[in-house]
């Protein structure tokens, strides 16, 4: 039956009777049954409850500190003078004094609940990070002014920048710039120290890792330098191009001390690289250092001092600037969306469970119908 | 006035340009397809925008997209339409090959004849045709091997009459016979330019000096078949496109759905919400540039031409048009087309639309009307050979007062016995009859011989005993055969005698008199002289007609028949009688009617009053009544029509009885509709007040309580409404349609094929409903031409009807399943199929519109560019494709059985302005859910070694994957019909996605090419992090669970037929 008969017997132009071209291939048909559906809505709440409350204790236990240096202590006057000129010749430093009122990261697992998770629990890193408000990283002329071959380190590239970048892509004197673009151009660069001032008086210096900060695929594939060698230093690599219009030093001598921070692969670099989509943002900026002193549980408790060599102006663009210390756990820094998101969600769920049990219950006519 | 010459010295040679006769019906050839065929499809609006877009995208300032974004889309589109078109353009040829090529026809060249293709015939050969043979071309006809030069052609194909006409060759030509003279003929043929008159043909032939009027008479059009005649010659007038045929089929209007129209007019809605939003979006970037882009220009000057926030707002007014393009989805026309596509295949492939007997599938001639199959309101079917089978059978007869044939259910008789000339498929049920023919009854005897010798019918003897009729109509053929079976049997004719055999002796009548039959007088009469020099004219004629010319002495005998005929239920009915004439009657008779028959003016009339005259004080002998049997299936196939909410008019040519009894035999019309109008007038005052007298019927009862009346529309006053009483056109139609709608059952009678078109349109116009209409001979063409949707019936007249609809298949009854199964399934998937495409490209695009008011209005877009190219034509076309082509909500059977489930389509209830908004609203609802949730989560959140996941290209992963599943989730809730095909493409695409992603973000793409793919290691980072994924479930928790609610509440509150339906089905499956 199957097959097509051959030839021109009677039956010659029968279609085949496959389930397929006679529309009956076996398949599921689900339908919304109240034994499905008002279940589903009961778990769903259920489920979505306890991810709040688990998500709420994990981030109990995260603490985040955020310091507005903008203009606060000695910044006012560098703040007045970063007014104006973006070209900041003149070094301005300031100070800003903090305190912080509890250990980072807390680390008393009071409760038997804690401690089952207490492995998911901060580890006693603790982050430092730069946050700036209504810096707009997100703009699309901004995002594209960039050039990636470029910084992949590509002989060609290097000198000649992508159209894109214009006008950051050549100098006044027709030289290439390296990087090239608007977001190298307007890279972060404020330097911060945080000093520990214990009670008995003596400053400790906060030590800070400032690498490793970035994406292992941003610092090992997407950032590459020229290629160097022991007699060819990346200073000769990069010759023939200029530094961007708003930066200090060259693109070589980002980091004097360490070749694998320097050039293109500097970790603050390829930090800022990666643009930030909304207006206002934080990037990590180092990780306490908890080798020695009173930093291997964390970041006591007391007071602190921020020194700052004031450079990034914001004025300009109304925009604020903050120094940022938090911790994480094993989903990540304090954020309290997510589990109230999840909370308020289960109880709106909850609501209509109920609200579509009642109907089902009460004025449903679910199959009764069936004669009209 | 133009006129066509043709002149030829000898055949192969000719003056004018010849016409070939090669059709061509394909558009393309190899070389001009790309051309020809992009040139076309970019006057499509929609490709041109599209292609407009292309443009805009190539302008650096304006560029929010990479120019691939839109080109990748288009040109699949495009290839896509292209290959359909060539496929449909090839098949379309192919069809031509077949139709043209496989036929030989000997061509007459040089002196000896010479097979020829059909193509290759040209205007000024002569041709030569033999018996049963196709013509192939417009032929003037020269010769033929029958005497005085006539030759008999059927002409099913042209215009559906299966009766054989006679042509006859001009005198002078038609000595011509043998091929040596014709190779000598040289004339010159002067007539009018080709044109569609089937029935008329106006030339003259200048021949050796002379000249000869020429009339359709001599005229052999293509698509005749030369029947009873052995050969002829002729000589090609008009070849190829210019012949009647061709003309005639003229192009078929492109008709389209209503879901077509809604759809343009949403399509055009969502251009102006684009521009809506981009106007709102520049505005937003006006103020933003003045107020904040101002102050950040130092980090970002203005491009070079903007110089003011002015300007920086118009260019991006059309980033946005280029970003929110999605909104109108290229590929929705494309994916409509293979959706229909595929609908016509099923139609194709379906074995319970497939007809044995005639080895013919039901066949989607068009591919694009599949969903309105779900949506007709009104059919109008025709009557003969759609409703019934078009093969008259005798059925009864009612003989001086005695029926018989009322027994059904007895054996057949076996006439071969005693009857050596019977024809073996007839079938008659009672012996009685037969015996009453052994016995010699002088009644039955006389009945018999009427039949045998009151007709038109022409015989056929190939040897002897084997008899072939050719019959005028269908009627007459089955009456001449019963008369054969029961032993008068009419063996041949010349114009003037008939030779019968009765009861097996040879006898000769002398024919003096034709009476011809029209449909005023309604019966047909013969004079003859019986060997024994007896004049007897014999009539037969509807009964109405031949009751009141009878002679007074049969007034018993006239009731006593009349009511056997009142109880002929559905049977056409002939009454049958004789008149002795004595020879002086006969000659002044016969002078008068030659007087009447010579006379030039109102011939016509004079012959009419000439036969009224002689038809008088006949004798009645009996009546007979043929049975047009109804197709298998119609009386089952209407009731379910009509359950389903679907009015059924018929259209008929018949006389009005007959319609009636078809209409009570298909159970249109039942007992317990107890009115029946009848409005039947020639004038249109009496029209009027047939009409009036319905209405306060009507009005009396309230229709919902008793059963509807039913009206019969004698559709006598149509031309005055229509035609020419131009002043009360608009006012009777409103009438007439009003009348009509308020009824159950309409049928209209003696409708002509123009009319049966007006009626159709009129109710297309008026009433704004679907309509259908169904039959199968050439007088339906045009009505299936003005219908939304056009079936044609391949079965006994031609094909004809066949070739102008927009569906075929064999039988009356395959409709119910066309149009409750296939059509309704169409309907529904096409509206799922629309809701959620609409949907997803809003979720889609909005997004960008809320992401506006966090990047300055610059026309960032939020997702990666690969992401934005691939999601409509790969991410989330397949699964939804895939529900529109095998959706279905209940299974097949249960449409069939709950007619009821059509009506959402009639209603227009599954996609509708309001269905849109929903879609709309549903689409924007979760697009802020896609932006929002994502935005609170990750302008915050971290990853658990500290980098923060605000950065750009992890938020457009993040969005991009919520967004994909969600519409994931959102096709699997709509797929009613996981069939292995939805499971794979809706697990593939989202495996597709994912590969995609990792692919396009790897670090082997991005060494190649580092600036088209920097999203490198963005997947990977993304979607390691548990918070990303916590993000994801969030949203799409919030997106479907109010979907889900909703669509339980409306099940729980408001559940369709087909809701209920399918339930139950679970239910039975359960238990």
């Amino acid at each position: 039956m199957g097959k097509k008969q051959a030839g021109t017997g009677p039956l010659s132009r029968r279609p085949d009777n496959s389930a397929f071209k006679q529309q009956r291939l076996p398949a599921w048909s689900p339908s919304l049954t109240p034994q499905t559906v008002l279940p589903t809505f009961y778990i769903l709440s259920l489920v979505c409850l306890l991810l709040g409350i688990w998500l709420l204790i994990t981030v109990e236990y995260t603490y985040e500190l955020k310091v507005d240096y903008t203009d606060a202590g000695t910044c006012e006057q560098c703040f007045n003078l970063r007014k104006h000129a973006i070209d900041s010749s003149t070094p301005c430093k300031c100070t800003v004094s903090f305190h912080v009122p509890k250990t980072f990261p807390r680390v008393s697992f009071q409760h038997d609940v804690v401690r089952l998770s207490a492995r998911c629990l901060p580890q006693g890193d603790v982050f430092f990070y730069y946050g700036l408000r209504n810096f707009h990283q997100n703009l699309r002329r901004y995002m594209d002014s960039r050039d990636d071959a470029q910084m992949v380190g590509r002989k060609n590239n290097l000198k000649a920048p992508s159209s894109y970048c214009a006008p950051f892509d050549y100098d006044a004197n027709g030289k290439p710039i390296a990087p090239c673009g608007a977001v190298a151009n307007s890279m972060f660069n404020d330097s911060l120290t945080v000093m520990y001032n214990p009670t008995d008086g003596s400053k400790i210096q906060v030590p800070l890792y400032r690498k490793g900060i970035a994406w292992y695929t941003d610092k090992n594939v997407k950032f590459r330098n020229p290629p160097t060698n022991n007699t060819f230093s990346l200073q000769q690599a990069f010759e023939g191009t200029t530094r961007p219009l708003y930066w200090q030093r060259p693109v070589y001598e980002l980091d004097d001390t360490d070749s694998n921070n320097n050039g293109f692969i500097n970790d603050d670099l390829i930090v800022w690289m990666r643009e930030a989509a909304f207006p206002n943002f934080k990037k990590l900026y180092g990780v306490l250092n908890r080798a020695q002193g009173p930093f291997t549980e964390g970041l006591p408790a007391g007071n602190y001092t921020l020194s700052i060599n004031y450079n990034f102006p914001v004025e300009p663009f109304r925009g604020r600037k903050e120094l940022v210390i938090s911790m994480v756990t094993w989903f990540g820094g304090q954020n309290y969306f997510l589990p109230i998101a999840y909370l308020v969600t289960s109880g709106l769920i909850l609501v209509t469970a109920v609200v579509l049990t009642t109907v089902f219950v009460k004025v449903g006519k679910k199959g009764k119908n069936m004669e009209e | 006035t133009v006129f066509f010459c043709i002149s030829f010295t000898s055949p192969h040679h000719l003056f004018h340009c010849p016409q070939s006769n090669c059709i061509m019906t394909s558009k393309y050839n190899i070389i001009t397809f790309l051309a020809v065929n992009l040139f076309e499809q970019f006057q499509e609006v929609a490709n041109t925008y599209f292609l407009f877009l292309l443009i805009l995208q190539l302008i650096p300032q304006i560029s929010s997209l990479s120019w691939f974004t839109t080109i990748v889309p288009l040109v699949l589109v495009l290839s896509i339409t292209a290959v359909k078109d060539a496929t449909d353009d090839y098949v379309s040829l192919w069809h031509t090959h077949i139709a043209y090529f496989n036929c030989q026809a000997p061509l007459h060249t040089e002196i000896c004849l010479q097979k020829e293709k059909w193509m290759n015939v040209r205007v000024g050969d002569i041709i030569k045709l033999e018996n049963n043979q196709f013509v192939a071309a417009d032929l003037l006809l020269l010769s033929s091997s029958e005497p005085h030069g006539l030759c008999y052609i059927e002409t099913a194909e042209l215009d559906g009459e299966t009766n054989m006409k006679v042509r006859q060759s001009l005198s002078v030509t038609s000595e011509l016979g043998d091929p040596n003279n014709l190779a000598q003929f040289d004339g010159e043929v002067v007539c009018e330019p080709p044109n569609n008159k089937l029935d008329r043909f106006c030339g003259t032939l200048y021949w050796k000096d002379c000249k000869y009027p020429l009339s359709n008479q001599n005229m052999l059009l293509r698509g005749c078949v030369l029947r009873n005649t052995e050969s002829c010659y002729g000589l090609v007038i008009f070849a190829g496109p210019d012949t009647k045929l061709m003309q005639n089929s003229g192009r078929t209007k492109f008709k389209r759905t209503s879901i077509d129209r809604l759809m343009n007019t949403l399509v055009l809605w969502i251009f102006g919400f684009l521009v809506c939003m981009g106007v709102i979006l520049a505005i937003g970037n006006a103020v933003w540039e003045k107020e904040v882009g101002a102050l950040f220009q130092s980090f970002l000057p203005w491009d070079p031409p903007v110089d003011n926030f002015l300007f920086s707002a118009f260019l991006s007014f059309w980033s946005y048009v280029i970003i929110l393009n999605t909104v109108v989805p290229i590929s929705l026309y494309v994916s409509v087309e293979v959706i229909r596509l595929g609908h016509s295949y099923f139609i194709n492939w379906d074995r319970r639309m497939f007809c044995s007997r005639s080895n013919t599938a039901a066949e989607a001639r068009t591919t694009t009307l599949n969903e309105e199959l779900g949506q007709v309101e009104y059919i109008f079917s025709d009557k003969t050979g759609t409703l019934t089978q078009n093969i008259m059978t005798f059925n009864k007869c009612s003989i001086n007062g005695h029926t018989y044939g009322e027994e059904q259910h007895m054996a057949a008789l076996d006439f071969s016995a005693w009857n050596p000339l019977a024809a073996r498929d007839f079938c008659f049920y009672d012996q009685s009859l037969l015996d009453a023919v052994m016995e010699g009854e002088p009644a039955v005897h006389e009945f018999f011989r009427v039949l045998s010798l009151c007709h038109t019918v022409m015989s056929e003897e190939k040897s002897e005993g084997e008899l072939l009729y050719k019959a005028q109509s269908p009627d007459e053929g089955a009456l001449v055969t019963a008369a054969r079976n029961f032993g008068f049997v009419f063996r041949s004719r010349t114009p003037g005698t008939v030779t019968t055999q009765e009861l097996g002796k040879a006898v000769t009548y002398t024919l003096l008199a034709i009476l011809d039959f029209n449909n005023i007088r309604k019966r047909m009469s013969v004079i003859v002289r019986n060997p024994e020099g007896r004049i007897r004219l014999y009539c037969k004629g509807a009964d109405t007609v031949l009751f009141e010319r009878l002679h007074s002495c049969n007034h018993e005998l006239m009731n006593v028949t009349s009511d056997h005929l009142n109880v002929s239920d559905g049977l056409r009915t002939l009454a049958v009688a004789y008149r002795d004439l004595s020879e002086e009657q006969w000659e002044e008779w016969s002078e008068h009617f030659r007087g009447a028959d010579k006379a030039t003016d109102c011939r016509d009339d004079r012959l009419a009053a000439a036969y009224e005259e002689i038809e008088q004080d006949m004798m009645l002998l009996g009546a007979t009544a043929i049975e047009d049997k109804l197709q298998e299936g119609v009386p089952e196939t209407i009731a379910i029509l009509s359950l389903a909410n679907i009015k059924i008019w018929v259209l008929t040519g018949d006389k009005q009885e007959t319609a009636v009894n078809i209409g009570y035999s298909c159970k249109m019309l039942t007992d317990d509709m107890t009115e029946i109008f009848i409005v039947n007038g020639h004038t249109v005052q009496s029209v009027r007040g047939g009409a009036a007298n319905c209405m306060p019927d009507e009005s009396k009862c309230p229709p919902p309580q008793a059963p509807p009346p039913s009206l019969l529309e004698s559709i006598k006053y149509f031309p005055l409404s229509l035609g020419q009483a131009h002043a009360l056109e608009a006012d009777m139609e409103r009438e007439f349609l009003e009348t009509a709608c308020a009824c159950r059952a309409v049928i209209c009678c003696r409708v002509t094929p123009l009319q049966k078109a007006l009626v159709v349109e009129l109710v297309k116009r008026h009433k704004k409903a679907v309509t259908l209409a169904i039959g199968d001979g050439a007088n339906d063409v045009s009505m299936i031409k003005t219908a939304h949707i056009g079936v044609g019936i391949s079965g006994q007249e031609g094909i004809q009807a066949v070739l102008a609809s927009d569906y075929s298949f064999s039988q009356f009854r395959f409709l119910q399943r066309l149009l409750l199964v296939h059509g309704r399934w169409s309907y529904l998937r096409m509206c799922r199929f629309l809701c959620y495409f609409f949907y997803k490209n809003f979720a889609f695009t909005m997004v960008h519109f809320w992401f506006g008011f966090f990047c300055g209005f610059s026309a960032q877009t939020v997702y990666d560019q690969y992401f934005i190219t691939l999601y409509n034509i790969v991410y989330t076309s397949l699964p939804v494709l895939a529900m529109g082509i095998f959706d279905q909500d209940v299974p097949e059977q249960r449409s069939l059985e709950y007619p009821k489930l059509y009506e959402p389509g009639q209603l227009n209830l599954l996609f509708n302005k309001r269905e849109f908004f929903i879609c709309i609203a549903q689409g924007i609802y979760t697009s802020v859910v896609l932006f929002f949730i994502p935005y609170g989560v990750l302008s915050h959140a971290t990853q658990s070694n500290g980098v923060p996941l605000a950065d750009y290209q992890t938020f457009a992963v993040t969005t991009a994957t919520a967004l994909v599943i969600v519409v994931s989730v959102q096709i699997a809730l709509d797929t009613g019909y996981w069939t292995a095909i939805n499971h794979f493409f809706i697990w593939g695409s989202l495996g597709t996605y994912f590969t995609i992603l990792f692919a396009m973000h790897s670090s082997i793409l991005f060494n190649i090419f580092p600036k088209q793919f920097h999203f490198l290691g963005s997947a990977h980072n993304t979607l390691g992090q548990p918070v990303v994924w916590l993000t994801i479930a969030l949203a799409t928790v919030i997106c479907i669970a109010p979907v889900l609610a909703f669509r339980f509440l409306k099940l729980d509150l408001k559940p369709q037929l087909s809701d209920t339906v399918s339930m139950s089905v679970t239910i039975v499956c359960l238990s």
